[in-house]
């Protein structure tokens, strides 16, 4: 099953990219004051 | 066609109008396909003894159809409104949106002069051959630069949750295609995969699985985010849980493809991981499904007299039905009765016709009469038409292939007391005819409603 060498490890570096996305999310104040941004949307 | 509202002239909704209105054709034509080989099913005589109308070619024009032309221009049409909406600025490039659009439907009609003239790689899913491969690609990566161009420049602080849903969905196809389309050319439409025996099977279902979770579910979850809110008029019920929902079920995903090569050569362990994963998923599923339902919550009375909330909120009934179905399917002891029979093909259509279709055809009614400058659809009476005939067609579909697939299953594990099978393969299928005969019925109604859709202006 040689091609688990190439999947595993490419689902591996996505899930690194993954934890990359909610760092980046948390740190950028995505997640800052969160239950309003469901409201925003019904506004325009 | 006239603007009339003051938004339409900052953001581009032109490219969104000519989305949403491929999405009804090629809904209308996939669908009518995949009517003529159910039709075929029970009776094979309707292929005339044309090679092009045979069922073996016309059943991936049906499945590429459905997926990629109706669920694909669905996907581009409500991805490009969103963004703009939701990003509060017009699309990153106008020219390169074009180009998306010309490129797609140039796919589609490749697919649909290719694949009945018999080209095809045989990789379900990905049936196109390698310079149609090729220009995917390029769409595709257009695609991604214009999408996230736009939340790029995007003029909100926040980006709302429906565009995570929108992206994840972009950049796990982009991925998925390059790994399973690997091919070596043989000839101007003619290759062979990079991947050899079960190797060749794994990619293959990892990309399927994915293609189901990404494209069928990630992207359709990104349009229930942003409509069922906008069309109930009120917040998605819990924010935070639309958060949790996303990275969870973009993480279990990756890792649920081996459930698909349940007692095949595929080692033991990795059918185990891909059975596990499966399992597990029905949370994050759950989670989304009953997040949309509660979006509701309060306001149950819109459901009686509005009948696009009522596609929406129904299709996530389906959407919570086949996430639970699919992982009791990954089980290994259940896969060894449905593997194989209708029961698989029902699970699909649960889907592809409950969720995917309904959320699509839900957006549309939302989307269509805003594009084109209207309050609403010229007649709602239609659209609850269309309702009824879709839901019933639905039902009657699935309940005729799963209990065709049970049957299936039982039959041909039975056996006599002296080790002899109990039935030949050709006595299921002779057993099968009724089924298949009701499921073209459903077929039928399903086929119905898109055509009401169609014939029923903005």
């Amino acid at each position: 099953m040689d091609v688990l060498y190439l999947l595993v490890p490419l689902s591996v570096v996505l899930v690194f990219f993954i934890i990359g996305g909610v760092w980046w999310a948390i740190h950028r104040g995505q997640f800052d004051d969160i239950e309003q941004e469901g409201e925003r949307i019904l506004k325009d | 066609m006239a603007f009339s509202n003051s938004r339409a002239t900052t953001y581009n909704d032109k490219i969104v109008r000519q989305f949403a209105v491929m999405t009804v054709v090629w809904g209308v034509v996939g669908m009518l396909v995949g009517v003529i080989i159910a039709a075929q099913l029970a009776w094979p005589e309707l292929n005339l003894g044309i090679s092009f109308l045979s069922y073996g070619r016309l059943r991936p024009l049906h499945t590429n159809a459905v997926i990629f032309a109706f669920g694909g221009c669905g996907l581009f049409a409500t991805s490009y409104y969103v963004v703009q909406r939701t990003c509060q600025v017009r699309i990153f490039s106008d020219g390169l949106a074009a180009f998306t659009f010309w490129g797609w439907q140039l796919v589609i009609l490749l697919a649909a002069v290719s694949l009945p003239l018999g080209f095809t790689t045989g990789k379900e899913y990905a049936e196109l051959e390698w310079p149609i491969d090729i220009l995917i690609t390029v769409i595709w990566v257009s695609y991604a630069i214009v999408f996230f161009g736009t939340v790029g420049t995007r003029k909100v602080k926040h980006i709302y949750v429906a565009n995570w849903f929108f992206g994840a969905f972009i950049l796990a196809v982009a991925l998925l295609h390059l790994v399973n389309s690997a091919e070596i050319p043989a000839g101007a439409m003619k290759s062979y995969s990079a991947y050899a025996g079960v190797q060749d099977a794994m990619v293959q279902w990892w990309y399927g699985h994915n293609a189901v979770g990404f494209f069928l579910t990630a992207g359709f979850l990104g349009m229930m985010y942003y409509f069922i809110p906008k069309q109930a008029g009120r917040p998605v019920y819990s924010y935070r849980l639309s958060i949790v929902h996303f990275w969870a079920l973009i993480f279990t995903y990756m890792w649920a493809g081996p459930h698909h090569l349940h007692y095949t050569a595929l080692p033991d362990w990795t059918q185990s991981v891909g059975m596990v994963f499966s399992l597990i998923l029905l949370a994050p599923s759950w989670g989304g499904m009953i997040n949309g339902i509660m979006t509701l919550s309060g306001a149950w009375h819109k459901l009686r007299d509005d009948p696009i909330l009522r596609f929406l909120i129904v299709s996530l009934s389906f959407y919570g039905m086949s996430t639970f179905e699919g992982p009791m399917m990954s089980i290994k002891t259940v896969n060894a009765l449905s593997h194989y029979t209708d029961w698989t093909v029902g699970h699909v259509h649960s889907g592809a016709l409950g969720w995917v279709g309904l959320v699509t055809m839900g957006s549309m009614y939302y989307l269509i009469p805003k594009l084109f400058g209207q309050k609403q659809m010229y007649s709602v009476k239609a659209i609850e038409v269309h309702f009824y005939t879709a839901t019933i067609g639905i039902v009657l579909d699935i309940a005729a292939r799963e209990i065709a697939g049970v049957m299936q299953g039982l039959m041909w594990r039975s056996i006599n007391a002296d080790g002899i099978l109990t039935y030949t393969f050709v006595e299921s299928v002779k057993a099968s005819f009724p089924f298949y005969v009701l499921r073209l019925l459903g077929g039928l109604l399903y086929l119905g409603g898109m055509i009401v859709m169609y014939g029923t202006p903005s």
